[in-house]
């Protein structure tokens, strides 16, 4: 799991984050103000700071926030100027936007706000519709709104061409203030509130960020994006009465407290309305103490009422909001908040301390109980001497220095709105007088006050300021502060002034802040003398006891050893419950934990490197030379003999009809007469009454493929001759558990006969299935012979741990995945994982993987003149609810995850993202069913289907780690020559988001690399692939090709791209680049090979067609071409996605002549790039005379081939 | 990269080249020609020697047969040792082939269990599996064993299956990772010069501190005389599995490494050779 950050503000104002992975609070050194509240998400936190200013901290990411800016200039042609920029006076603006209707010249566009820079200056876009352009990018037409064509006629009139430029985010990592561009300006705001980024997936980065202004109005910002994040306006949400806090989950919940106590719910939030329409208010948890704080996450919502009890929401879920009942939950905290996975924070009314909501599961919402979070600060040692200094000059910390202190004239600005000055004064002189005794009499033991005197101190200025707030009018609010002071006075004088004054003394004595006591004397007064002065605000007493904290006296911690906090935020902190964290064990003695923290890392990752550890491996092979070696010729004491194990299985019958019938199985194993053990493996079945069995050669065997499904544990059995079949042995266990005891036993035994051990090679060939599952296998260097290769059905695949879409290696033994949710990780070198443990399992680098994907279902429906579109069909209509096909009913309530190992994670929502688009409610309408829909409805139109998708996940473990952050969609590695001394391996990638990405750092010791290099793009791209020599080559999501000039050592990322035309009217969808060839599949399944690439014109000349019912292309550093295949018909079955090899590909025939059929199907991905094992061949001297570039990859690459790209 | 597992794999397959020859006094109806064998080192000399009591039969009446029972340089060898410990104790820092002597007469009580028949080993072997347990983890984990799990880990021995035992000892070989080892570390050391058989106390892989003992922890505390003073010569070797590992190494990696079958942590503690 990445690491993600916990945020916190102490209350010094001071903002403190804590890594899942750390062990300590580090603070927030960039902010220049006191912070006093925090919400965040993971890419960014927002902030209020002391000037009441909301400011944006964007994390730093190797993915820059750009925008791109485009305009058209426009041109009409007359006899006299050729075209120009004399345009109709009908016409549209010489400079417009896309429709014409905009005037946009080059030099009206302006930077958002400060955080913003320009990328470059402006330039024309010479890419049409996936073609490229004339030099100059002009489109023609016969007038204006028309249509373009890249190519001018004889009756083209009017031309317009794009220009582009981009603006770029700067402010990352800093505390950037939103500027406040409107002229009624939304008065203070007290708190805010992020999230909703779940309510829809696209546009991305899209938030909901909620805020509260003093007075109790609700504030919504609109238009934060990803390429916008500091959103654009706010906009004021009407409210049934004044809101004091308001929460925001991930999804739709949105919550809000009322000065009253009790709490609404905004109602009506939606992916086309994330303001939501409307509230529903739901009573406080108990019926005499109203509601101060809500915290609400996607299914969750948590109170805190006035008596710092925390409460639970029942039943909250996106259809029902408002839940259905409260529930007391044990602890007292003065806040609470929900971050991702419905995880819980909250800040304890009785320490102040963070703690963790241990439990918390999908099925335990709630939790279990409360832990401290205790971890020390970084910087606590330089803090505790900076206390006590302060604690010494105390006298004038608190006088005369007051105004230095910017945390304490922070407090001050609160308390004054930063406006009324005099009034501010007045507090300051009149802290002194009840503080500055604290000095004069330090060894007061202070006799304990009665409890009802001590004076509560808020625990955030701001509910002593909106304490103010709440006696009307402006007036009164400049009174309070004098009102304070002449309670004060008052205590003293009434004879309780040793009392109260040690009461608030004990802060200054314990060097405990004194900034955030905004004392507030009105309930101790309250009750000392019941009629007054302020008795006209015993409501607001009873309020301003909300979320204080009454300093104990008897406590007298110092603030070094004991943080106080004021507000926490999770939302951007991705724990889930089995996730380990290093929070809690600290606080008792952190020497000892020091150690111990040594001591378990020396049974795990440097225990690799230990000198003990090589010492008994280097006295080990040093016994066994002594001992053994020159004794091989002895008996052995132990005869080896047969070994078998037995078990009752279902085998899928090789005869018709066809069905699962209960068979024996056994597996016999034996030494073989070299010492390699082999094994037999026996299926004995009954064929009318009849015993008979069926047998196959553990040696023989290729492939051990699990097959889960909902119903049925099952496996594949595969050998040469049933893969030429396509037929394999089908077995089904009857547990989930006895069929991975089974793989992991025949995985053993198949790789024991094969003499395999260990992790792979770095030559291995990867593959992965449309399951997930991983496989490889040791190519022989016989492989790639001319002209006798191994045949591809003789290949060995054996399974790595780990669940995975792609997976992409090179020749020095790195190794890229990406998993079905686009979360990138790197082979960490082990082996096993999933079901393999033990022995057939590395131990020391096998890590917890997780995977999400979608499951998707259809509502379909169709229309009737009585009542509009129902969900009644005609009888001959597929199911109402179904699987794409519309052949399977699949209700909402009866599908199933893909298999035991996921589990759900989400609840089913409408997916909008379907191709050929929807409508509001996510409807895709057709005249019929089997049909093409579209997302619009016309009169033809008489059936509508709409795609629902439900996410889950699956967790196992594999010699993977995750590299976070930017999740991936393609990824490339430079394939190297077998003894390659290539440091820095160049590493392409595209984010799923169509970024192009140039990972730095990557080396055989650090496969993960250190960080991406962004490379811009006018466009998103879906494929790369980088082959010898540094081509780059890509595929934009409209299917163009691009070829990247420049990329060499000294310049990772190239300078530009060159546009190469598609094959005619194909849209390209993925290459692969090796040594020297190219390949592309287009989206219709047809292989493509660029001709004429050469070192001195790398973008080649023209696409020749190769084959079709091709799926995916991985050509390898010699040239290979590997494919997955679609139909590939066997002797028995046809498969789909069958790794297919490419026969007869030599360096003067580099197309090749024909397939080989290999393992299939269901095969989704194969990388051959690791294999750069040069096959024994035939040396013809004449064959690679002419070409002496093409001998070794070596010599291609000493060829400067993109010294001096030819432009295209 | 070497992996952990090819210490087990190593610690399995360790081997030790032996000649037995037929004792003088042994009344022989031919001249017992030696026997060449290579021995497990984690098995039992009564378990893989079957062939070489079967050699010596057949220059042997059968009348002149009693208990077989082996010795080496005077010593009786006892076979409820693991074989390793038995040479690293006796015969470490000698010519190999180890030269042990067969006697079939005059078995000496005083020194040696009688070991009838196979299930006698097996016994001796699945009582010291059940004591490491019981230090380790309470017996909780052999105590969930079934009987055929408990056979398979003796099978395993018996017939040198790695895969076999390893897949049942693996789980003898779990703890919870935030205790950081097992409860107990089954040792036993031995010395040559000693009445005492073996010293055998409790002793845990993790100190009150929390940081982990190392071999020359236990040593400290066990067997002081093994651990050189500064500057002073070495007296002692420490041998485990024919190897002499840093004191440094921790003492639950070794019990996880180079524990014998029986899950004991075998350490000799031999004289340094004066050559």
């Amino acid at each position: 799991m990445p690491v993600s950050l916990l945020w916190a503000v102490d209350v010094y104002g001071r903002v403190y984050s804590l890594s899942t992975a750390g062990q300590q609070w580090e603070q927030c050194r960039d902010a220049q103000m006191e912070i006093k509240r925090v919400t965040a998400v993971q890419q960014c936190c927002w902030g209020i700071a002391c000037d009441n200013s909301i400011y944006l901290n964007v994390h730093a990411s190797d993915l820059p926030v750009r925008y791109q800016e485009e305009t058209y200039e426009n041109q009409r042609w007359n006899p006299v100027d050729g075209f120009s920029d004399r345009l109709l006076p009908s016409d549209r603006w010489q400079w417009s936007d896309i429709t014409g209707l905009q005037h946009q010249p080059l030099d009206s566009f302006q930077l958002p706000s400060s955080s913003w820079e320009w990328e470059g200056d402006w330039y024309v876009d010479e890419n049409f519709e996936g073609e490229p352009t004339e030099k100059e990018g002009w489109t023609y037409a016969i007038d204006f709104p028309a249509n373009y064509t890249k190519d001018k006629r004889w009756n083209s009139c009017v031309r317009r061409r794009r220009w582009l430029r981009y603006r770029r985010y700067k402010a990352m990592d800093t505390w950037a203030k939103i500027p406040s561009q409107q002229t009624t300006l939304p008065d203070p705001f007290s708190d805010i509130s992020c999230g909703g980024w779940e309510i829809s997936e696209e546009p991305r980065g899209r938030l909901s960020l909620w805020a509260v202004s003093l007075q109790g109005k609700v504030w919504f910002r609109d238009g934060i994006y990803h390429h916008n994040p500091e959103g654009s306006l706010w906009e004021e949400v009407p409210l049934p009465g004044e809101v004091v806090q308001i929460s925001c989950g991930p999804g739709d919940l949105v919550w809000a407290v009322l000065w009253e106590g009790q709490l609404i719910v905004r109602e009506g939030i939606s992916r086309d309305c994330p303001k939501g329409t409307s509230w529903a208010v739901v009573e406080s948890p108990s019926p005499d103490v109203g509601a101060t704080h809500v915290a609400v996450g996607v299914s969750v919502v948590w109170a805190v009422t006035k008596d710092s009890k925390v409460w639970f929401r029942r039943g909250v879920n996106s259809h029902n909001p408002c839940g259905s009942g409260w529930i007391s939950m044990v602890g007292e905290m003065i806040m609470i908040n929900v971050g991702l996975n419905d995880q819980v924070w909250g800040i304890s009314s009785e320490d102040r301390g963070v703690y963790f909501r241990q439990g918390v599961t999908s099925s335990e919402l709630s939790g279990k109980t409360w832990k401290a979070i205790s971890v020390p600060r970084d910087g606590d040692r330089s803090h505790s001497s900076a206390s006590a200094s302060s604690l010494q000059s105390a006298g004038c910390f608190f006088c005369g220095e007051v105004r230095a202190q910017s945390v304490v004239s922070d407090v001050e600005s609160d308390t004054e709105k930063g406006s009324a000055d005099g009034a501010s004064c007045l507090v300051t002189s009149a802290s002194p007088e009840s503080f500055v005794d604290a000095p004069s009499d330090p060894s007061d033991p202070a006799p304990d006050p009665p409890k009802p005197r001590i004076p509560k101190v808020t625990s955030d200025s701001f509910i002593s300021e909106l304490v103010s707030d709440r006696e009307p009018g402006k007036p009164s609010k400049e009174v309070a502060p004098p009102a304070v002071v002449e309670e004060e006075s008052t205590a003293g004088e009434g004879g309780v002034r040793s009392s109260s004054a040690g009461g608030v003394l004990s802060p200054s004595q314990s060097g405990a802040p004194l900034e955030w006591s905004n004392v507030d004397l009105e309930e101790a007064q309250g009750q000392q003398v019941p009629a007054g002065a302020v008795q006209d605000s015993t409501d607001t007493c009873s309020l301003s006891s909300v979320a204080t904290y009454t300093l104990a006296m008897e406590d007298p911690y110092g603030a070094d050893e004991h943080p106080l906090w004021a507000w926490v935020s999770g939302g951007g902190c991705n724990v889930d419950s089995h996730y380990q964290l290093n929070w809690f064990n600290c606080s008792l003695n952190m020497s000892s934990m020091a150690q111990s923290v040594q001591s378990m890392s020396l049974s795990v990752t440097p225990a690799q490197t230990a000198a003990w550890r090589k010492q008994i491996f280097e006295q080990l092979s040093e016994r066994t030379k002594r001992e053994m070696d020159n004794f091989r010729h002895y008996e052995q004491a132990i005869e080896q003999s047969v070994w078998v194990k037995k078990g009752t299985m279902q085998w899928w019958r090789d005869w018709k009809p066809h069905k699962w019938i209960d068979v024996h199985f056994a597996l016999e194993q034996f030494s073989g007469p070299e010492g390699n053990k082999d094994g037999i493996l026996f299926i004995y079945y009954n064929f009318y009454e009849e015993k008979k069995y069926l047998h196959a050669f553990i040696n023989e065997v290729t492939i051990l493929v699990p097959v889960l499904n909902d119903s049925k544990h099952t496996f594949a059995i595969y050998t040469p001759e049933r893969t030429k079949q396509r037929w394999p042995i089908r077995l089904a266990a009857a547990t989930e558990l006895e069929m991975h005891d089974w793989l992991a036993l025949l995985s053993v035994s198949c790789c024991d006969s094969r003499g395999i051990h260990g992790p792979p090679s770095k030559q291995a060939i990867w593959s992965t299935t449309c399951k997930g599952d991983i496989f490889v296998s040791e190519p022989s260097p016989a492989l790639e012979a001319m002209p006798y290769p191994t045949p591809s059905d003789q290949m060995f695949w054996r399974q790595v741990g780990g669940h995975l879409r792609v997976v992409e290696c090179n020749s020095v033994g790195i190794v890229w995945g990406i998993g079905y949710d686009h979360i990138a990780w790197a082979y960490t070198g082990g082996y096993g994982g999933g079901f393999f443990q033990g022995l057939a399992s590395s131990t020391d680098n096998i890590y917890t993987q997780t995977d999400v994907k979608s499951v998707y279902i259809y509502e379909n429906q169709r229309w009737n003149p009585v009542t509009g579109y129902t969900n009644r069909g005609l009888p001959t209509d597929r199911y109402m609810w179904s699987d794409a096909s519309g052949l399977h009913e699949c209700t909402k309530t009866n599908t199933k995850p893909p298999s035991p190992q996921w589990t759900w994670v989400s609840d089913w929502v409408i997916d909008y993202s379907v191709s050929g688009g929807t409508d509001r409610e996510g409807w895709q309408y057709a005249a019929d069913f089997p049909a093409s829909y579209h997302g619009h409805k016309t009169m033809k139109d008489f059936v509508r289907r709409r795609r629902w998708a439900r996410k889950c996940k699956l967790t196992t473990t594999g010699p993977w780690q995750e590299i976070p952050p930017i999740p991936l969609s393609d990824v490339t590695i430079l394939p190297c020559a077998a003894q390659s001394s290539m440091e820095v391996v160049p590493l392409w990638a595209i984010s799923n988001k169509g970024d192009v990405l140039c990972r730095l750092g990557v080396t055989a010791l650090t496969p993960a690399g250190s960080s991406w290099l962004h490379v811009g793009t006018d466009q998103p791209f879906k494929s790369i692939s980088i082959g010898a020599a540094r081509q780059v080559w890509a595929i934009a999501r409209d299917g163009s090709a691009f070829y990247r000039g420049s990329v060499s050592e000294e310049n990772p990322a190239g300078d530009c791209w060159y546009h190469i035309p598609s094959p005619s009217k194909q849209k390209l969808k993925q290459v692969s680049v090796g040594r020297t060839s190219v390949y592309t599949v287009d989206e219709n399944g047809n292989l493509w090979y660029r001709q004429g690439v050469a070192p001195s014109y790398p973008q080649g000349s023209s696409w020749e067609h190769i084959s079709n019912n091709v799926r995916k292309v991985s050509v390898g550093p010699l040239d290979q071409v590997w494919i997955i295949a679609d139909k590939v018909q066997g002797s028995h079955s046809l498969s789909c996605g069958t790794v297919c090899h490419r026969l007869g590909v030599q360096p003067m025939e580099p197309k090749g002549q024909s397939w080989d059929y290999g393992i299939g199907g269901g095969w989704d991905h194969i990388t051959v790039r690791g294999n750069s094992m040069e096959p024994p061949r035939i040396r013809l001297p004449s064959l690679t005379d002419p070409l002496p570039a093409l001998q070794s990859p070596i010599s291609v690459r000493n060829t400067e081939v993109n010294g001096n790209p030819v432009g295209c | 990269m070497a992996d952990d597992k090819d210490v087990l794999r190593d610690v399995w397959y360790g081997r030790i080249p032996t000649c037995f020859t037929l004792n003088q006094d042994e009344v022989t109806e031919r001249e017992a020609e030696p026997y060449y064998l290579l021995l497990p080192r984690v098995s039992y000399l009564t378990l893989v020697t079957d062939k070489v009591k079967k050699h010596f039969l057949k220059v042997m009446k059968a009348e002149d047969v009693e208990e077989m029972w082996f010795e080496y340089e005077g010593t009786p060898l006892k076979w409820h040792y693991p074989i390793g410990v038995l040479f690293d104790l006796h015969a470490s820092n000698t010519i190999l082939p180890w030269s042990i002597t067969v006697h079939f007469k005059n078995f000496p009580d005083r020194d040696l269990l009688h070991c009838p028949s196979n299930s006698v080993i097996e016994a001796h072997f699945m009582s010291s599996i059940k004591e490491a347990d019981a230090l380790k983890h309470k017996s909780q984990v052999v105590n969930d064993m079934q009987k055929k799990d408990h056979k398979q880990l003796w099978m395993g021995l018996q017939n040198d299956k790695f895969d076999q035992f390893w897949a049942m000892n693996r789980k003898l070989m779990e703890y919870p990772t935030e205790e950081g080892g097992f409860r107990y570390i089954p040792f036993r050391i031995y010395q040559t010069m000693s009445d005492r058989p073996f010293i055998q106390k409790l002793f845990r892989p993790v100190s009150p501190e929390g940081s982990a003992h190392t071999l020359g922890d236990l040593l400290k505390e066990m067997y002081p005389a093994a651990i050189p003073n500064e500057g002073e010569q070495k007296r002692y070797q420490v041998v485990i599995h024919g190897i002499e590992p840093l004191l440094e190494t921790p003492l639950q990696w070794l019990s996880e490494h180079l524990s014998h079958p029986d899950n004991f942590l075998h350490i000799c503690v031999i004289p340094t050779p004066t050559d």
